[in-house]
């Protein structure tokens, strides 16, 4: 049984899960597709963590874990059943398969290499699917449903979609708006039960261990390589459970889902949220997939009317001047919040959490910093 | 006395360099054995040989019926040698408590176990045994301190507690008091002594002659690769070929 205090962190993220349609609502962020996009890239985020955050090893390249669970997922759809729940079963397996390939042969080296032989991996995978593996991916027009598809389950149990495409769903649910928040919410907060409960298990010490000192722990009679594979390949099949989702919500897989700036991403989540901690890169992947919604969604005519209290003559510098940060510059928003967090908060948002919550406990008397001197 | 590690013709040569010319050595069981020798004399190309690093161009290590050659550090360790480092080696971003801990786990569990269900505060029996080793080394109040923050003398008391908490069957030291100011080293010194009482079978490497004196039950000295002589403390001062050795064969 976890401990008191992770009982509360769970039972509240639990309850922020659930009421996430409410509680977004006031921020513009409290509708279904956006919500579903926190929590896939929430799991994407808190997989990615459980290699970094604990093993230190930054991998360049799990957005091609992402790209297989996608494609596993469709082909599932395809062959098999428009169910949710094989798909995503087959998604985190293959997610998991690929990652113990990629992984068995980057983990021989450290540091910078280990990320350039990832990044090569996934660079590698992104073009094969544009090019050989066409077959398999359908290239650029991306793998999508079609009328003529088997689905051999679905036939079995009598489930006849007709003419129609269909779409994913549980027993009748269909996994598009709330009940598909729904879905991908369960899932998260599986995700990260799981991942609480690694971060508290011996296992997890061994993962902090390989990032603290790979040497000792040579000598300490405990072999360092599986410790990281095994790692790998649970961080590869959160992505790939986390690429899975995504078809679920809108069946299609493209090949752009496993390019570089995908890897990039998760690692920005992670680090902009906070690395090593539990709850650092779901918060890190809701603030970033929320700027990509809302800031690329401004345009001209928007910022005009933001800034119409200024005179004439102003306002259509401050516009020109905005303009450059919102719509397609969003990512300039982003990069500029990234150097300040990594320059101010080196430990994320989450340590600017910490460190208002040390703040105000030193405010109250008698409580926090005075209490801790020894009365010894 | 049955002896725990034996180390017989062992050679190596790097280039034209001889940095090993038939080295044998025998440790017994329960003892504090102490290798010297002049800077460049091989002490340290002969450490290496013991613990996986370098392979010896002939010659075999075994220790306790196994041989120690061509296997990894961490199955030398789990056969049942810790040892210390030069510069202590302690897992730097995580609590002492944690840092001895993660040796416990490793005798218990292997190598390698995905124990990754049960709570760490629900090991209490591991917890229990490394809070034991922290009070032993005096670090016990420290316990939920990061292990980096530590001063050198304190980090090579949890080095000793995370070696100690595996109960070795024998414990390498490379100059286990380098870098040290007196003080500190006299502690240590202490400490060592208190460990070697268990009866646990140590190997030292070193140099200062104060701590070699005050803790070996028996002395080797090395020079240009070979053992020139092996014997009791008392006895080492006078042998000639000895302070030949460290004297550069001028006679005083």
């Amino acid at each position: 049984m976890p401990t008191r205090n992770d009982m509360l962190l769970l039972t509240g993220f639990v309850a922020v899960v659930l009421a996430a349609p409410f509680l977004f609502e006031p921020i513009g962020a409290g509708y279904p597709d956006l919500l579903q996009k926190f929590a896939i890239f929430g799991i994407f985020a808190i997989g990615f963590n459980i290699l970094f955050g604990l093993t230190g090893y930054l991998s360049f390249g799990h957005a091609a874990f992402l790209g297989v669970g996608s494609y596993t997922a469709v082909w599932t759809f395809k062959l098999l059943s428009m169910n949710p729940l094989p798909a995503i079963v087959l998604a985190t397996l293959f997610g998991g398969l690929f990652a113990a390939l990629i992984g068995f042969i980057s983990l021989r080296r450290t540091g910078i290499y280990f990320s350039i032989l990832t990044l090569a991996f996934a660079q590698m995978s992104y073009n094969l699917a544009y090019s050989v593996l066409t077959p398999i991916t359908n290239g650029e027009t991306g793998l999508q449903l079609s009328q003529g598809d088997p689905r051999v389950l679905d036939i079995a149990f009598g489930r006849d979609y007709g003419a129609v495409l269909p779409s994913s769903d549980l027993f009748g649910l269909e996994m598009t708006g709330y009940p598909g928040f729904y879905f991908c919410g369960a899932m998260l907060i599986v995700c990260f039960y799981i991942a609480l409960r690694i971060f508290r298990s011996p296992f997890g010490m061994m993962l902090r261990a390989v990032k603290s000192n790979q040497n000792r722990m040579n000598y300490t009679g405990l072999n360092t390589r599986p410790y990281a594979l095994t790692a790998f390949i649970i961080s590869g099949m959160y992505a790939g459970l986390a690429g899975g989702l995504l078809a679920v919500t809108d069946p299609l897989a493209g090949a752009e889902r496993m390019q570089w700036t995908a890897s990039g991403e998760v690692v920005l989540m992670t680090i902009l949220g906070g690395s090593g901690t539990l709850l650092g890169p779901v918060i890190g992947a809701a603030v970033i997939k929320y700027f990509e919604n809302i800031f690329s969604a401004f345009n001209k005519s928007m910022l005009g009317d933001i800034f119409s209290f200024l005179p004439e003559s102003l306002q259509s510098g401050a516009v020109s001047v905005a303009s450059l940060f919102v719509g397609e510059g969003w990512h300039l928003t982003l990069g500029a919040m990234f150097v300040l967090i990594v320059i101010f908060l080196p430990g994320g948002l989450m340590e600017g959490i910490r460190r208002i919550g040390a703040l105000a406990r030193r405010k109250k008397p008698g409580g926090g910093a005075s209490a801790s001197t020894p009365a010894e | 006395m049955a002896s725990i590690l034996t180390v017989q013709n062992v050679n190596k040569r790097f280039g034209g360099l001889k940095a090993l010319d038939n080295v044998n050595l025998e440790i017994e069981a329960g003892t504090v054995h102490a290798i010297i020798g002049p800077n460049g004399a091989g002490k340290s190309t002969l450490l290496n040989c013991f613990i996986g690093r370098l392979e010896p161009d002939t010659g075999t290590v075994i220790f306790d019926g196994v041989s120690l050659l061509g296997i990894k550090p961490h199955e030398i360790n789990q056969v049942g040698v810790s040892r210390v480092f030069q510069t202590p080696e302690v897992f730097g971003n995580l609590t002492l408590r944690d840092n001895v801990m993660i040796p416990a786990f490793a005798k218990r569990d292997g190598s390698f176990r995905i124990n990754a269900w049960k709570g760490v505060k629900r090991e209490t029996d591991i917890e229990a045994k490394a809070m034991a080793m922290l009070e032993n080394v005096g670090l016990a109040r420290k316990a939920d301190e990061i292990a980096g923050q530590l001063s050198r003398g304190d980090k090579r008391r949890l080095e000793l507690a995370m070696c100690l908490v595996q109960e070795p069957k024998l414990l390498l030291l490379d100059e286990p008091t380098a870098g040290m100011a007196r003080a500190e080293t006299n502690t240590t010194i202490d400490l060592l002594k208190k460990i070697a009482e268990t009866g646990i079978t140590m190997v030292v490497i070193e140099h200062d002659m104060h701590v070699v004196f005050s803790l070996a039950d028996r002395i080797s000295v090395l020079a240009q690769g070979t053992v020139i002589a092996e014997d009791l403390p008392e006895r080492i001062k006078g042998n000639p070929k000895v302070q030949e050795a460290y004297l550069g064969g001028a006679h005083l």
